[in-house]
C-alpha cells in the first residue's frame, strides 16, 4: 500500500472569500493525501473549513480564490476549465452531502436522476442506463429496486434517500468520493446502516473516502486516518488509533475530553473547553486555538506570546502531524514513538 | 397503566409531575384519505422534585411533543398532567398564567428562541415583567442570573446576534430560570451547538439542578449526554415509552430490543472498542406515526418478534422483580 503512490494529493490548500468586511480565509494552507481503500475522515467543529475543503477538491466553489495544489491520480485540478473538471466530478470523483433532499430533484424518480448521470458520463443508451439505475438501487440496499426507480425523491424516508445519493455517486465508478456528513441528518439506528454500506462499498470497490463529520464516534467507526481541522487549519493529522490514543495537540485531547461516553461507567463531570470556535472574520496572528488552550494559559509569559503571536508550522511527530508550539508529545518519554 | 417506578424518595415523597397516558393526535392524510396522525400514544411517567429524566428517541418518536404538551405549549387530546397535584392539562391560558412560573422550557437553537430585536435585558428580564415584577428590579435580577449561568451581567444591553451558539443557550437558559421554576422541561439543549460548547452547558445545566434543585425533563437523541445528566431515562419508539427506569438499569442493562439496538448504534469515540464491539444494526426505518404496524410497533424491525407481537402491543411491566424499570416488550432481556 505504502509503494502506491496516493490516489489523491492535497496540498497548500487556501480558500478566501472576499466579502465586504474584508477576505476571508476559511481554508490556510491545508495539505493531505488519500490512499485507495483507505478513509480519511476529517474532523472539526462549525467555521473549521472542513467543508469548504471538500467543496474546493471537487473544485465546487464559485467566488471564492482557491490556491494551492489538488491533484487525483497524477493529474492536477486547480485551474482547470470547468468543461474539463465536468468530466471528472461525478465520473472519478463523487460527493454526497448532509441532506438528500435538497441533492436530488424532486420532480424526477430517482431511477431517472441516476441513469442521466451515467448516460452523460458514459454516453449509454437509455436503456442500459436505467438497467444500471436499478443494479446500483439494489446495490446499496434498497429493497424492489426495479420499483422503487419508478419513485420520487419525497416517497423515500432520509435513510433511503441517502442510499439513492450513494447510489448515484457509485454508478459511475469513481476512484474517490466525498462525503460531507452524511449521516448527521440521520437517526443513529439509520446512520449504523449507512455507515455499514460505505464501509461494503469501499471494500469491495477499492474506494477512496474522505468522510467530512463533527462526530469523533463516527471518525473512530469508519476512519484509517484523521484530520483535525480548527480556525481553518490543520491541527493535527495522524492513523486514527494514534490520534485517539496518544493526541498530540491541545484541541484533539480537550476535544475527546469534552465528549460524554456511552462506554464510560462513573459519569464523572465533563472537561469541557472553555471559549468558543474562532470567528474567521477576526483572525488571530498566531495559533487559532491559544485562546482556549490550557497549555498556552499555563506556559510562562515568554511561551505564550509565541502561541499568540506566530501560527505554529505542521511538524511531524512520532508519527503524528501536528501544529502547536507546546505539543502533549514532548512530554511523551518513549523517543521510539507512541507506547 | 402507571410508571412509578417503586418507593418515591424526597421531601415531600409525592412526584411533582405526573403524566398518565398523554396522548396527542394531529389530523393527517393519507393518500386522499383522512388519517390522523398520533404523535403520541398513551405515555405515562412520574417526575420527583429535583429529579431528572431524560427522554430519548429517533425524530418522530413524539419526545418534543410530550414536552410540549407538558408545559402546555399543545393542549394534548387526552391524558392529563397533573403538576404538584393539579391536572393543568385542561386548564386555560389564564389559569396557567400564575404555573408558568414554576415550568419553563429551554429549546434547542438557541438564537431562533431569543428575540433578535430584544436586548439581553429584556430576553431574561421578560418572564419576570410578564408576572409583574416592577422593571428596575427585573433587571436587577437579569443581571444576577447573567451571572448564575456564566456570562457577564456588562453584556445586558447587548442583543443575541452578538453572542455565540453557546452563550446564547446560556441566555436561553437564565431566561428559563428567571421565575424561579421547579421544572425545567429541555427540548435538545445541546444538539445545536458545537462538540466543543455542547460540554460547558451539559456542566452549566447539571450544576444548576442541583444548586437550585430542579426538576427536569430533559429530552435528547444523544443518548451519552443523556446518560451524563439524568437520574431515569424513558425510550421512547413511535409515540409510546418502550423502557422506563434508572439510568444505571437502562445503560448497563438494557431489557428492550429497541434500546439494546439504540445503545449499540452509537458511535464510540474510540478506535478500539469500536472494533471490538458487536454491533446490532436493525433492518428498515421507523414506520410512519401516521401508519403504525399493528401489535407492537417495533416488530417490523425486531430481532426477536413472534407471532404475539404482530398482534398484540405489549404493556409496561417490571421484568426483573424488585427493579426500578419497565418495559414493554413480549420477551424482555432479563440477563
Amino acid at each position: 500500500m505504502a509503494a502506491e503512490p496516493p490516489l489523491l494529493t492535497v496540498t497548500g490548500l487556501t480558500v478566501t472569500f472576499p466579502t465586504p468586511r474584508g477576505d476571508v480565509r476559511a481554508v490556510d494552507s491545508l495539505g493531505f493525501t488519500v490512499h485507495r481503500g483507505r478513509t480519511l475522515g476529517i474532523v472539526g467543529e462549525s467555521g473549521s473549513g472542513k467543508s469548504v475543503t471538500s467543496l474546493a477538491v471537487m473544485g465546487l466553489h464559485t467566488g471564492a480564490r482557491v490556491t494551492g495544489s489538488v491533484v487525483l491520480d497524477g493529474r492536477e485540478l486547480t485551474g482547470l476549465p470547468e468543461r474539463d473538471l465536468n468530466r471528472l466530478r461525478g465520473r472519478r470523483m463523487a460527493m454526497i452531502f448532509q441532506d438528500p433532499l435538497s441533492s436530488l430533484h424532486p420532480s424526477y424518480t430517482v431511477g431517472e436522476q441516476i441513469a442521466e448521470h451515467h448516460r452523460v458520463h458514459f454516453g449509454s443508451r437509455r436503456a442500459a442506463a436505467r438497467r444500471r439505475a436499478v443494479e446500483m438501487l439494489g446495490e446499496v440496499g434498497i429493497p424492489e429496486p426495479a420499483r422503487r426507480a419508478g419513485e420520487y425523491p419525497h416517497q423515500f424516508s432520509g435513510g433511503m434517500r441517502q442510499r439513492v445519493m450513494i447510489a448515484m455517486a457509485l454508478a459511475c465508478e469513481p476512484d474517490l468520493l466525498i462525503a460531507d456528513e452524511p449521516t448527521t441528518a440521520l437517526d443513529v439506528t439509520v446512520q449504523a446502516q449507512i455507515l455499514e454500506l460505505l464501509a461494503r462499498l469501499q471494500q469491495e470497490r477499492g474506494l477512496a473516502v474522505v468522510l467530512i463529520t463533527h462526530d469523533l464516534g463516527v471518525v473512530a467507526r469508519v476512519a484509517h486516518d484523521v484530520l483535525v481541522m480548527y480556525g481553518g487549519r490543520a491541527a493535527e493529522q495522524a492513523p486514527v488509533d494514534a490520534l485517539f490514543t496518544v493526541p498530540a495537540h491541545p484541541y484533539t485531547r480537550g476535544l475527546l475530553d469534552s465528549l460524554p461516553r456511552l462506554d464510560d461507567p462513573d459519569d464523572a463531570p465533563l472537561r469541557a473547553i472553555p471559549g468558543s470556535p474562532p470567528s474567521l472574520l477576526a483572525p488571530t496572528p498566531g495559533c487559532a486555538f491559544a485562546p482556549r488552550c490550557p497549555r498556552a494559559a499555563a506556559a510562562p509569559a515568554a511561551e505564550r506570546a509565541r502561541c499568540e503571536d506566530t501560527g505554529p508550522a505542521l511538524t511531524a511527530s512520532q508519527g503524528h502531524l501536528v501544529a502547536c508550539h507546546l505539543p502533549l508529545h514532548t512530554d511523551a518519554p518513549a523517543p521510539g514513538g507512541p507506547r | 397503566m402507571t410508571a412509578t417506578t417503586g418507593p418515591k424518595t424526597g421531601p415531600d415523597a409525592g412526584p411533582l409531575l405526573a403524566v398518565r397516558d398523554l396522548t396527542m393526535t394531529f389530523p393527517g392524510r393519507r393518500g386522499r384519505r383522512r388519517a390522523a396522525v398520533r404523535a403520541v400514544d398513551g405515555v405515562s411517567f412520574d417526575l420527583a422534585p429535583g429529579e431528572t429524566l431524560g427522554l430519548v428517541g429517533e425524530s418522530g418518536c413524539g419526545k418534543s411533543t410530550t414536552g410540549r404538551m407538558i408545559v402546555r405549549l399543545l393542549e394534548p387530546t387526552a391524558g392529563s398532567v397533573v403538576y404538584a397535584g393539579r391536572d393543568i392539562s385542561r386548564l386555560s391560558q389564564r389559569a396557567l398564567k400564575p404555573l408558568r412560573r414554576e415550568l419553563q422550557m429551554v429549546f434547542q437553537d438557541p438564537h431562533s428562541s431569543l428575540n433578535p430585536h430584544q436586548t439581553v435585558a429584556r430576553i431574561v428580564a421578560d418572564p419576570l415583567l410578564v408576572q409583574g415584577v416592577p422593571a428596575a428590579e427585573a433587571r436587577e435580577r437579569a443581571a444576577g442570573l447573567m451571572e448564575l449561568v456564566g456570562l457577564v451581567p456588562e453584556h445586558l444591553d447587548r442583543f443575541p446576534h452578538a453572542f455565540s451558539g453557546g452563550q446564547a443557550q446560556r441566555i436561553g437558559i437564565a431566561r428559563a430560570l428567571a421565575t424561579g421554576p421547579r421544572l425545567i422541561v429541555a427540548d435538545e439543549p445541546v444538539s445545536a451547538l458545537d462538540v466543543s460548547v455542547q460540554a460547558q452547558i451539559v456542566g452549566l445545566l447539571d450544576r444548576l439542578r442541583r444548586e437550585l434543585g430542579l426538576a427536569c425533563l430533559f429530552i435528547a437523541h444523544d443518548l451519552a449526554v443523556v446518560k451524563r445528566v439524568c437520574d431515569r431515562v424513558a425510550v421512547m419508539y413511535l409515540g409510546r415509552i418502550v423502557e422506563i427506569g434508572d439510568k444505571d438499569r437502562v445503560y448497563a442493562a438494557p431489557a428492550h430490543p429497541y434500546t439494546r439496538a439504540l445503545l449499540s448504534a452509537v458511535p464510540l469515540p474510540d478506535p478500539a472498542a469500536e472494533r471490538a464491539r458487536e454491533r446490532i444494526v436493525l433492518a428498515g426505518d421507523p414506520p410512519s406515526p401516521a401508519a403504525p404496524p399493528p401489535g407492537c410497533t417495533f416488530h417490523p424491525r425486531c430481532p426477536k418478534a413472534q407471532d404475539v407481537c404482530r398482534r398484540e402491543a405489549p404493556l409496561l411491566r417490571v421484568p426483573v422483580p424488585g427493579e426500578r424499570r419497565e418495559v414493554a416488550c413480549h420477551f424482555p432481556e432479563t440477563g
